[in-house]
């Protein structure tokens, strides 16, 4: 069975604005195919990130969302039944091991303990994965790298990653980009004038800064973009902010007038 | 010849109203130019006739005299002609039921009550809440033959004015009818009450009022001082009722910033937004202000530069959020130019808020070319990058330069339409060099702070307290002092469990069974995260031998976990000493056995369990013992805490059901449950009325039902049937052998949480 691998590549370039030198560090990662962790709050260009960095190193990228119910099976690949009896069917980790790809693990937290442990042998000098019930050993593809993504946020005790799986990363840690560049970014992204971005997001800033104070999480960038889109569709700001950028995040009934306010004494 | 017309017009009515009293004719002229002008001809001849009235009541010319001067305003405030007789017949009701002292207080604070109810039925209805009031506190001793007057009614009419200011008619009812409740046996507390001197008097007035609270706003204004404006401070309210002179305006200090304690939606503003534009005003001088040396600027030259700098931080706060414009443009007053060319009076106010009205207001029309000319400059020094306040006194000083006028010191000032009453007093904006005499002063402060840190333990919590008569919450009537249970010698908990390690055997079957299994496995999925093999191997059987292969080949896992909070509540009443019907231990013995089995199961079972007591001396000492928290660990230390609990006191059980039940909401856990553990029914000695703290235990086990708490109770009273149920519902169980209480309390628990 021979796998698509063209599915997997990134025809055209995802836009992606730099905020730092984070671009030639990845570079640097993957010639060593050094196993990467991008850090961050939600939102602010993680998965952006890597797809961006896929598209530049020319390889194909396989996502995988994490979620608790997944189990190991869902990464490494299980036998599925079929008319002549059952059949192999790779995950998304062992196809990546084997055509070369980078695999992105977005929000690794979210799945089990026990699930996080199958990356190990991919993430040490071995670059080995065990399919046990297949009895196979697959060897990692000479381009194939790993790169995990978390928002620090969410973390609780019961939801953080082992240390034994923490210390096979080299990481980035990603925040919120600094106004002026979050500025660019939106009106890039959208096609909004510079104005009307610094706006909204001088917004975004009113809500991070009340971050732990009612908000769990600012809004993110993200948020904002769709904000723009929506404005930039014809809708009155006002309410497309309060539509994309306050009803999300919040369900507070004195942070969600805060936030209304905001808006109101943005726009004027 | 008018003149003798209207003399001989006064004349008549000065013989009708026919009266002896000196002082009366002294200002009986006055008076009637008044009513004439006020009422009508018919109106005239019934106040005559009513003031006539009560001149000849013999009670003095003083409740006559009142009537004279107030009556024909209060008619022509509210509309109605009706009053006159309302006015006097009520006074005549005062006076012929012993409170005719009353009636000078009444007459006199009429004219102020009319002007805020501006309406006949409103007036009417204020009169018969007086009345009611007056009823119900005039009392009548047995066997003396004589009543006693209100003592709270003289009070409460010299009130009314102001209480009418913030009240409606309706909270003015409530507050009235809350004092009658409540101190109508207590003479003293009673005029403390309707003077306005006790604070539950003054805190329903607060419950009642109209407009925006502070305190109901506060985590609003919080959050819009931090997410707009990236400040914070102690927002602290003062109130504006009880200054009338002063009039206190916002400010901010060291020590917080200050801001009323309610705002009233006004000019077309919300309350909300009031405080908004108020705290944006000081954000932004926090933000842009620096401060100045001020001690060789005269009063003058100050309030100008206020008002510049004033005018400049707003500018900034606009550019950045330029919704605010809308909203001080509401607030601000519009100065009228035209009163410029008032002579002997100072205009210095007048000036400087067309100043202010026109840099905020593009529209404003005015001609004052000295105006328009420091408006240009204003905006010519915004225009340049970075402004300072200096720069601001510069302009505003020359301002003052300029304008000067000799009738500036004058002391007619003119004031209308000047005042902007959402800005601070920029009390922050000056340093003076020469601080004058203020050292003592600033070791006094030194003292107090020092005094202040010395205060040991936490301070009391309030509770607020049902009232089942008055279908209402006693506002913060329950004080609840905490504290860490003394330790003792947890040897004898110790013993207690070994005494018991039979049941505790028994016990520890029935709780293998309730461990959470963590994960479980779910079979016979037709989707799931893993393939069944076995399942999987017998569908294919089926398969190839031709049958239809059963489709549910996979299977999930699921976590089954408990996650409950329980916190165990022990009455430690006095009765607790008592010996148990039928054995020679006490019920207090009893129960320290009991609990710590219970600690023992909870332990075993691993969910998250505190253990708190407590006992009441009144409401105003109801202490709570902390003998576990939640973290802690079932050890030495808390076996310590729990041997050493000793009864005494009453049983106030809402109070610290709320207290409890505000550390059980704080914690983590899918299932809250609060355990009470009492001998006997909610009392205390302050409380004569039996069924008030029961129907006050029923009223918190209703708000933890809300919050998400089960409460349920554990009695060892054998007749608490009869109050049990009306406080829990169903949610109870009776011991009736209380020496089978440790076997009992886990059985419940276990039975409650399965």
């Amino acid at each position: 069975m021979t796998t698509d691998t063209e599915q997997y590549n990134i025809h055209e370039e995802p836009f992606y604005q730099a905020q730092d030198e984070e671009i030639e560090l990845y570079e640097a990662a993957y010639a060593a195919r050094l196993p990467v962790m991008v850090k961050g709050p939600t939102g602010c260009g993680k998965s952006r990130f890597v797809e961006y960095m896929a598209w530049k190193l020319g390889k194909p990228l396989i996502t995988v969302a994490c979620n608790e119910d997944m189990t190991a099976s869902d990464l490494v690949g299980r036998y599925l039944l079929d008319a002549n009896g059952t059949r192999w069917l790779d995950g998304p980790l062992t196809t990546a091991a084997r055509i070369g790809a980078i695999c992105y693990l977005d929000e690794i937290v979210e799945a089990r303990q026990d699930t996080t442990v199958v990356i190990h042998p991919l993430t040490d000098h071995r670059r080995t994965l065990p399919l046990d019930k297949k009895g196979e050993l697959v060897a990692a593809h000479p381009d194939f790298q790993l790169v995990i993504s978390y928002n620090p946020g969410y973390q609780t005790l019961m939801k953080d990653l082992k240390q034994s799986t923490k210390q096979r990363f080299a990481a980035f840690e990603f925040d919120y980009p600094s106004a002026a560049v979050e500025t660019d970014i939106v009106s890039k992204e959208t096609g909004i004038d510079t104005e009307l971005a610094a706006k909204l997001v001088q917004i975004g800033a009113t809500a991070r800064n009340l971050k732990g104070h009612g908000l769990d999480e600012g809004i993110s960038t993200r948020l904002l973009t769709y904000a723009a889109t929506l404005i930039k569709g014809g809708i009155d700001a006002r309410s497309a902010c309060r539509m994309a950028l306050v009803r999300p995040i919040t369900d507070d009934v004195d942070i969600r007038d805060t936030l209304d306010h905001a808006i109101d004494a943005t726009f004027g | 010849m008018d003149e003798l017309l209207r003399a001989m017009d006064v004349k008549v009515y000065w013989q009708r109203l026919n009266c002896n009293f000196a002082q009366a004719d002294k200002i009986f002229d006055n008076c009637m130019v008044e009513a004439k002008a006020l009422l009508s001809q018919q109106g005239v001849v019934s106040y005559i006739e009513n003031a006539s009235f009560l001149g000849k009541m013999g009670r003095g010319p003083e409740p006559l005299l009142v009537y004279l001067e107030e009556a024909p305003l209060v008619a022509s405030l509210v509309d109605e002609e009706a009053v006159l007789d309302d006015l006097r017949e009520f006074a005549h009701y005062m006076s012929t039921h012993t409170n005719f002292k009353a009636m000078v207080p009444f007459l006199q604070s009429s004219a102020a009550v009319a002007r805020r109810l501006r309406s006949y039925e409103l007036f009417k209805r204020y009169i018969e809440i007086v009345r009611e009031m007056m009823d119900q506190t005039s009392v009548s001793v047995l066997g003396h033959h004589t009543t006693f007057p209100s003592p709270g009614l003289q009070d409460l009419l010299k009130q009314s004015p102001i209480l009418l200011r913030e009240l409606s008619l309706e909270g003015y009812k409530n507050w009235v009818d809350y004092g009658v409740k409540y101190y109508s046996t207590h003479p003293g507390r009673q005029v403390d009450y309707f003077s306005l001197q006790s604070p539950d008097s003054h805190a329903v007035m607060q419950r009642e009022r109209h407009g925006t609270l502070l305190i109901d706003n506060e985590r609003k204004l919080d959050a819009y001082l931090r997410g707009l404006w990236q400040d914070g401070d102690y927002l602290v309210p003062y109130s504006l009722i009880f200054d009338e002179l002063r009039k206190p305006m916002p400010y901010y200090d060291d020590y917080g910033i200050r801001l009323p304690d309610v705002y009233d939606d006004d000019r077309g503003v919300s309350g909300i937004n009031r405080y908004r534009a108020t705290l944006a005003h000081m954000a932004a001088h926090r933000r842009w202000s620096q401060k100045m040396v001020v001690d060789n600027w005269s009063p003058f030259q100050r309030l100008s530069v206020e008002t510049f700098e004033d005018s400049r931080v707003e500018y900034l706060a606009i550019q950045r959020f330029p919704g605010l414009k809308k909203i001080f443009l509401a607030l601000h007053p519009i100065p009228d130019e035209k009163a410029l060319e008032l002579e002997n009076t100072s205009l210095i106010n007048l000036r400087l808020a067309m100043v202010s009205r026109a840099i905020l207001d593009p529209d404003y029309q005015y001609e004052n070319e000295d105006v328009r000319e420091f408006v240009g400059r204003f905006f010519a020094e915004m225009e340049r990058d970075g402004s300072k306040s200096e720069d601001m006194a510069m302009i505003a000083l020359s301002f003052i330069g300029r304008t000067r006028r000799q009738t500036d010191a004058l002391p007619d000032t003119y004031f209308d339409n000047t005042e902007v009453d959402y800005r601070d007093d920029n009390r922050h904006l000056w340093i003076y060099i020469e601080q004058g005499d203020d050292e003592e002063t600033t070791f006094e402060h030194l003292d107090k702070r020092q005094n202040e840190d010395e205060v040991d333990g936490l301070p009391p919590r309030h509770y607020h307290e049902w009232d089942y008569n008055a279908q209402h919450y006693r506002p913060d009537w329950v004080s609840v002092y905490e504290a860490l249970q003394p330790r003792g010698n947890a040897a004898v908990i110790d013993n207690l469990l070994a005494k018991n390690s039979a049941t505790a055997k028994r016990l520890k079957a029935i709780l293998d069974m309730l461990k959470p299994q963590d994960r479980v496995r779910v079979r016979y999925q037709e989707e799931g995260s893993e393939l069944d093999l076995d399942v999987a191997i017998r569908s294919l059987i089926d398969f190839k031998g031709g049958a239809a292969p059963d489709p549910r080949v996979n299977m999930s896992h699921k976590t089954d976990g408990r996650n409950v909070a329980v916190s165990l509540v022990l009455d430690l009443s006095q009765s607790l000493s008592e010996k148990a019907a039928g054995c020679n231990q006490t019920i207090l013995e009893l129960s320290q056995e009991a609990v710590s089995l219970l600690a023992w199961t909870i332990d075993q079972v691993g969910d998250k369990f505190a253990i708190s007591g407590f006992n009441s001396n009144t409401r105003h000492d109801v202490r709570f013992y902390h003998i576990k928290g939640y973290a802690e660990e079932w050890g030495e230390d808390v076996k310590s805490r729990l041997a050493s609990i000793e009864p005494s006191y009453s049983t106030r059980m809402g109070g610290a059901m709320r207290h409890a039940a505000h550390y059980l909401k704080g914690q983590k856990a899918d299932k809250k449950l609060m355990l009470i553990l009492t001998d006997g029914e909610p009392a205390d000695i302050d409380v004569d009325d039996e069924q008030l703290l029961i129907q006050d235990a029923r009223q918190a086990v209703k708000e933890l039902d809300q919050d998400g708490v089960y409460s349920y109770c554990i009695n060892l009273d054998p007749k608490a049937d009869e109050y049990v149920a009306d406080i829990f519902g169903s949610q109870y169980t009776i011991i009736d052998h209380v020496d089978r209480l440790p076997e009992k309390l886990p059985e419940v628990f276990i039975s409650l949480t399965k």
